[in-house]
C-alpha cells in the first residue's frame, strides 16, 4: 500500500515545495534586485574617491576586482563629520521633517475623522477630492504655491483686501513656506491610513464607552485614538520619510536660507559632481531612516508576542 | 403564598423603577415609538419582544440615553431622565455586538467603567475579580477579546456592564451571536446572575423562546406600539390579539361570526360542517366576527369520533416529526388546515396515523381563546 502511493505522493510534495519556494523567492528577488543591489552600488561609490573621469569616481571595475576592493576606504564618511555643514543639514532636515509630520497629523486627523463620520454616499467623493491633486504634476503644484505665497501673491493680496494686514507678509523663502509646502503635499499620505483605521472602527465602541461613564471627549481619547494608532503611525512614517529627504519643496519655497539634506545631496551630485561624498550622504540618510523603522517594528513584534 | 410570588406589577403600592409616559420617538417621518406608556419594576427581568423594526431597540436606546424622546417623559426611580447623557445615567447596556474594547484586556474592559468613576484601586480590583468570578472568567483576565471564544466574549460584555452595579441593565439581543445549545445554557446563566445581583434587566430579543424562558414579563411590540404586556404564561395562554397569539408559538385561528350559547359560552361558525363552541370571559355581540385561537397541543387527534363538544373530521395532510412531538396538519372539509400536536409516547413504528388518513380532531370549550382582533 505504502509503496504504491508513496512515489506519486513524494513527487507531489516536491512540486508543492518548489511552488512554495518560488512564491517566497519572487518577492525576495524583487527586493534584492531593486533595493539591495542598488544600495550596494551606492555604498561602494561612497567608499571610493572622487575623480575627473566618467564615471566621476575611482577605483572602478576597470582597475581590476582586487584593486577595486583594496582601494576602498571610509574617508568620505570621515569628511562628513569634519564639515559641520552636513550634520547641520541632517539636524535641520530632521527638525523640518518632524515638525511637518506633527503638523500634517494635526491637520490630517480631523479631516480623516470627518471623512469616516460622513454619510456613506459622500465618502467616495471625499476620497476622490483627497486623491485628485495627485493627477497634476507635483512640480506644478509646488510652483503654484510660489504664486500664492509671494509678497505680491494671492494670499497677501487677499489679506490686504480684507484689511488684516497693512504690510505684505514675507512667507516665501522662509521655513514657514517649506512647512506649508510639505503639509500640503503629504497630507493625503496621512489622511488615507488614518481614514482606513477610523472607518473600520465600530461606532458601538464609542457608545459603549459613553455608556460606561465617558464623556464624548474622553471616549475619543480612550477609544478612538488608541484604535487608530496603527493608521497614525503608518501615516507619520509615510510623511516623515519622504519629508526628510525632500529636495523640491525647500529649493522652490524655502529659498537659499533653508538647509536641508536633500538639497545638499543634490548639490553634491549635480553641482560639485562629487559622487562619492553624495553617496556617503545618502547612505547616512538611509541609516537615519532605517534605524527608527527597525526599532518600531521590533516594538510591534514584541507587543504582539506579549499579547499572544 | 401570595407573598412568595414575584408580581410587583399587580401591587398598586409598588413604585415602578422605570416608567414611560406617552413616549413618542420619531425619526423624520418614521414613528419608531408611538405614544408608549409602560412601567417596569425593580428586580424584574423584562423582555421586549417583536419583529425587527418594531421599535424595541429604539426603546432600549431611549433608556440608555443614546436617543431622546420626541415627546412624553421617561422616569427612572421617579426622576425624569430625558436629556441626561448616557454617561450620567445609572443604566448600563450590553451591546448586541458586545462592543468590547479590542485594545484592552478582559480585565481592563471590565474595569473600564469603574475607572471612569474614579473608584479606589483596592475596591476596583475586588470588584473586577468579583465580576470575573461571577461570569467564570477568572482564567481569562489577561487575554484580549480576540483571544477568547464567542461565548466568553458574551460573558465579558455582561461582566463589564454589571461591574458598575447599575440600577438597570439593558441587554440588546445578548445571545444573538451564540449557537443554539450555548444560547440555552446561557439563558439560565443570565437568570441566575440576574437573581444573584438583584439588578433589573431589560432584554431585547426577537426570539420568543428566549423571552419566555428568561423573562418575568414579556412585552410584545409591533410598529412602535406595545400590543400586550404580561407574564409568559398569560402571553401564551391568554393572548389579547391574533398578532400576539401568532407571534408566540404556533396557533390555529378559526374565524367567523359568533352567537351566544349559554353563560360565557359562544358558538362560532367558522365555515365547517357545524359550529364550534368556546368559553370566553369577554362578551361579544351577536353576529360579531371573532377569532378563535387554539394551540396545537390542546387539540386531540383520534381515529374514531370522540364524545364532546368540538369534533371535526379531516384528513392528515402532513406530519412534522420533531422527535419528542409530532405535529399533524389536518385538512378540514372547508380546506382550512389545523395543526394538532401529540407527544410521541410510543416508538415511531407504532404511530397510529399516517398520511391521507381520515381522523377526528377535538378540543374542549376552554382550550381556545376568543379574540376580536
Amino acid at each position: 500500500m505504502f509503496g504504491l502511493v508513496g512515489a506519486p505522493q513524494l513527487a507531489f510534495c516536491w512540486i508543492n515545495d518548489l511552488r512554495r519556494f518560488v512564491l517566497i523567492a519572487l518577492p525576495y528577488f524583487w527586493l534584492l534586485a531593486l533595493f539591495l543591489v542598488p544600495f550596494v552600488i551606492v555604498f561602494k561609490i561612497a567608499l571610493s574617491d572622487a575623480a575627473l573621469a566618467i564615471p566621476p569616481y575611482m577605483p572602478t571595475m576597470k582597475d581590476g576586482l582586487s584593486a577595486m576592493f583594496l582601494q576602498l576606504d571610509f574617508e568620505n564618511f570621515v569628511f562628513l563629520t569634519e564639515d559641520d555643514l552636513y550634520w547641520k543639514a541632517y539636524l535641520s532636515s530632521l527638525r523640518v521633517a518632524f515638525i511637518s509630520t506633527v503638523l500634517t497629523l494635526l491637520f490630517g486627523y480631523p479631516i480623516a475623522y470627518a471623512m469616516a463620520r460622513a454619510p456613506h454616499e459622500w465618502r467616495a467623493t471625499l476620497m476622490m477630492l483627497i486623491i485628485l491633486p495627485f493627477w497634476t504634476s507635483f512640480l506644478i503644484r509646488v510652483y503654484a504655491w510660489i504664486g500664492i505665497l509671494s509678497t505680491e501673491g494671492l494670499l497677501n493680496r487677499f489679506l490686504f483686501w480684507i484689511g488684516a494686514i497693512s504690510e505684505p507678509l514675507t512667507i516665501l523663502n522662509t521655513s514657514t513656506a517649506v512647512y506649508i509646502g510639505i503639509v500640503y503635499t503629504y497630507i493625503p499620505f496621512m489622511i488615507l491610513p488614518i481614514y482606513a483605521a477610523l472607518e473600520r472602527l465600530d461606532a458601538s465602541l464609542i457608545e459603549a464607552a459613553e455608556d460606561l461613564g465617558c464623556s464624548r471627549m474622553k471616549a475619543f481619547w480612550l477609544i478612538t485614538i488608541p484604535l487608530s494608532k496603527g493608521g497614525i503611525v503608518a501615516g507619520c512614517f509615510l510623511v516623515f520619510i519622504p519629508a526628510l529627504g525632500e529636495f523640491v519643496i525647500p529649493s522652490l519655497l524655502g529659498g537659499s536660507g533653508t538647509l536641508m539634506i536633500g538639497k545638499v545631496l543634490f548639490e553634491e551630485f549635480f553641482s560639485n559632481r562629487d559622487w562619492p561624498v553624495a553617496s556617503a550622504v545618502a547612505v547616512i540618510l538611509l541609516l537615519i531612516l532605517i534605524v527608527p523603522i527597525i526599532l518600531f517594528q521590533r516594538n510591534e513584534q514584541r507587543q504582539q508576542d506579549a499579547e499572544g | 403564598m401570595v407573598d412568595t410570588v414575584f408580581a410587583p406589577w399587580d401591587d398598586p403600592n409598588v413604585a415602578p423603577l422605570i416608567s414611560f409616559k406617552n413616549v413618542t420617538k420619531r425619526f423624520g417621518d418614521f414613528v419608531a415609538i408611538d405614544d408608549l406608556t409602560l412601567d417596569i419594576f425593580e428586580r424584574e427581568f423584562f423582555a421586549l419582544l417583536g419583529p425587527s423594526g418594531c421599535g424595541k431597540t429604539t426603546m432600549m436606546r431611549l433608556l440608555a440615553g443614546f436617543e431622546n424622546p420626541t415627546s412624553g417623559s421617561m422616569l427612572l426611580s421617579g426622576h425624569d431622565i430625558a436629556g441626561i447623557p448616557p454617561n450620567k445615567r445609572a443604566v448600563n447596556m450590553m451591546f448586541q455586538s458586545y462592543a468590547l474594547f479590542p485594545h484592552l484586556s478582559v480585565w481592563e474592559n471590565i474595569a473600564f467603567g469603574l475607572r471612569r468613576d474614579g473608584v479606589v484601586k483596592d475596591v476596583l480590583n475586588a470588584r473586577v475579580e468579583e465580576m470575573l468570578k461571577l461570569t467564570r472568567l477568572e482564567k481569562f483576565g489577561r487575554r484580549k477579546p480576540h483571544q477568547i471564544s464567542g461565548g466568553q466574549r458574551q460573558r465579558v460584555a455582561l461582566a463589564r456592564s454589571l461591574a458598575k452595579a447599575p440600577k438597570l441593565l439593558l441587554l440588546d439581543e445578548p445571545l444573538g451571536a451564540l449557537d443554539k445549545k450555548l444560547r440555552q445554557d446561557t439563558q439560565f446563566e443570565l437568570m441566575d446572575i440576574q437573581e444573584q445581583t438583584g439588578t433589573t434587566f431589560v432584554i431585547v430579543t426577537h426570539d420568543q423562546e428566549e423571552a419566555m424562558t428568561v423573562a418575568s414579563r414579556v412585552a410584545v411590540m409591533d410598529e412602535g406600539r406595545i400590543i400586550q404586556v404580561a407574564t409568559p404564561e398569560k402571553i401564551y395562554e391568554a393572548p389579547n390579539s391574533v398578532y400576539v397569539a401568532d407571534f408566540i408559538g404556533d396557533v390555529n385561528i378559526l374565524t367567523g361570526p359568533v352567537k351566544a350559547a349559554g353563560v360565557d359560552t359562544y358558538s362560532l361558525d367558522f365555515g365547517g360542517t357545524e359550529p364550534v363552541t368556546a368559553n370566553s370571559d369577554r362578551a361579544f355581540a351577536e353576529g360579531e366576527t371573532v377569532h378563535l385561537a387554539i394551540r396545537p397541543e390542546k387539540i386531540g387527534i383520534h381515529a374514531e369520533r370522540p364524545d364532546g363538544p368540538n369534533t371535526v373530521q379531516g384528513k392528515v395532510l402532513d406530519i412534522a416529526y420533531l422527535g419528542n412531538l409530532s405535529t399533524y396538519h389536518v385538512q378540514l372539509p372547508n380546506g382550512q388546515i389545523i395543526k394538532a400536536q401529540t407527544t410521541n409516547t410510543r416508538r415511531i413504528s407504532r404511530r397510529a396515523f399516517t398520511w391521507e388518513d381520515l381522523v377526528w380532531i377535538s378540543w374542549s370549550a376552554t382550550a381556545g381563546v376568543l379574540l376580536d382582533q
